[in-house]
């Protein structure tokens, strides 16, 4: 580019135009250069991403090879009403939310169903993972992530502490899809299975409440029969 | 050799760290102080990421600064910014996704980074690329090194954690009396640390004291 600083004024119009319209080509090309010689390793990360959160809801964590493992517990995908989905692919993974899907996991020969939660927190989405025993009722495990809840305050629902509160609590009562209630302690709910906010993150905790029952109530395989 | 580390370029690379501080001195860069600084972790990644993409936007504009034009410079500093930082994340994404997933929209919130634009703006359209490296890594660490401390004060105060580990979350602690101030994992007690950083510096040293 120092070329065309001979004869023309860096100061003309000519020269302003010409080096605008060449830096942007330059920089135009370096950036879609860069995007599609790292796109597949990106959506490589992403899917294996969310594979880990899968088996972190089984209660499967740092895993090394998170495809290997992977493979090795989620047997096959299934339509939101339990119906098994030909031909998935790892794509699916990453478009669960316009479609739910089931995955349909083998953990020690003993059936569990994980179901993709989404909802909104506090300050953005959270979302997650719920494994459910081959009842289809009691929790085997929960995953949850969040992208901007406040940390120390509603980031805390990642934590063990939080999650842990859910094994063995039951989503349906007398065959009834009813969710598990997230209340502040001391209170009571009403037919249904309940476990502790996070105090100070009250509206985080709401969102997650709101989440469980929104997400699960689109799954026909739960509240058919 | 000599001229490489001359007293000049000496003062260029030591002066952000003490006297001539980015964040406690010229005020830049509070914005993204206040955000990332919850914890310690985050608040590391995101100094080391400023620091390197100054240094890089430093050399670049320094290299291209005889050939710019006077009426597009602010433009052209914002398109090799922004293209750093764009890059940056991309590799990040492919390289070091947990990384990428913690910083999420921080990292893109560099190129808004005033500390970027005031450096190009005042020393690398004006000095040679090795004096621009020097100043860029300079003033990056300088942030860094506000960035660190007070995400040391808010996560041991708010959370009681270092780094994650525990430390203050004991019940011998809490029996003691001691709980977890909850307002220090705000953004305004981020500002009231910073601001008690400049208290400090202020104090200490005579010719940041206005007359």
């Amino acid at each position: 580019m120092a070329n065309n600083t001979k004869g023309l004024s860096t100061n003309s119009n000519t020269y302003t135009v010409i080096y605008a319209a060449v830096m942007v080509i330059i920089v135009a090309f370096l950036l879609s250069f860069v995007s599609s010689a790292l796109k597949e390793r990106q959506d490589n990360n992403k899917s294996l991403d969310v594979k880990k959160q899968i088996l972190s809801s089984l209660n499967v964590n740092n895993v090394e090879d998170a495809q290997a493992e992977y493979e090795k517990y989620v047997k096959q995908v299934l339509n939101a009403d339990g119906s098994v989905k030909e031909s998935a692919t790892t794509f699916d993974v990453l478009k669960e939310s316009e479609t739910p899907i089931i995955y349909q996991c083998d953990v020690n020969g003993e059936t569990k169903y994980v179901f993709p939660l989404r909802g909104n927190g506090l300050w953005g989405a959270i979302g997650g993972y719920i494994a459910v025993n081959a009842d289809e009722s009691t929790c085997y495990g929960i995953f949850f992530r969040h992208d901007s809840e406040t940390p120390g305050l509603g980031a805390e629902i990642t934590t063990d502490k939080f999650k842990s509160q859910f094994v063995g609590k039951n989503i349906k009562r007398d065959g009834v899809l009813t969710s598990i209630a997230v209340l502040k302690k001391g209170t009571k709910a009403e037919g249904q299975d309940q476990v502790d906010a996070i105090s100070g993150a009250t509206l985080t905790c709401n969102g997650v409440n709101e989440m469980l029952s929104a997400s699960l109530k689109k799954y026909d395989f739960l509240t058919k029969k | 050799m000599s001229e490489l580390f001359s007293k000049k370029n000496k003062e260029a690379f030591l002066n952000p760290l003490g006297s001539n501080n980015p964040v406690t001195v010229q005020v830049l860069g509070i914005c993204s102080a206040l955000a990332v600084t919850a914890q310690l972790e985050p608040a590391i990644v995101m100094g080391i990421s400023v620091t390197v993409i100054v240094a890089m936007a430093n050399v670049i504009i320094s290299l291209l600064r005889k050939t710019i034009p006077n009426r597009i410079r602010i433009i052209v500093q914002l398109v090799v910014v922004a293209s750093l930082v764009t890059i940056v994340s991309e590799i990040l994404k492919a390289f070091a996704y947990d990384v990428s997933v913690q910083l999420s929209v921080y990292i893109g919130l560099i190129i808004t980074n005033c500390i970027l634009m005031g450096r190009l703006e005042a020393f690398a359209m004006q000095n040679g690329p090795w004096e621009s490296l020097l100043d860029g890594i300079g003033n990056g660490l300088g942030y860094a090194k506000i960035l660190v401390i007070v995400a040391f004060f808010r996560e041991l105060l708010g959370s009681g954690t270092l780094f994650g580990f525990n430390i203050l979350n004991y019940d011998a602690v809490n029996n003691a009396g001691y709980i977890n101030n909850g307002l220090m994992l705000m953004p305004p007690m981020a500002l009231i640390i910073v601001a008690c950083i400049i208290w400090w510096q202020r104090a200490h040293n005579k010719d940041l004291q206005e007359k």
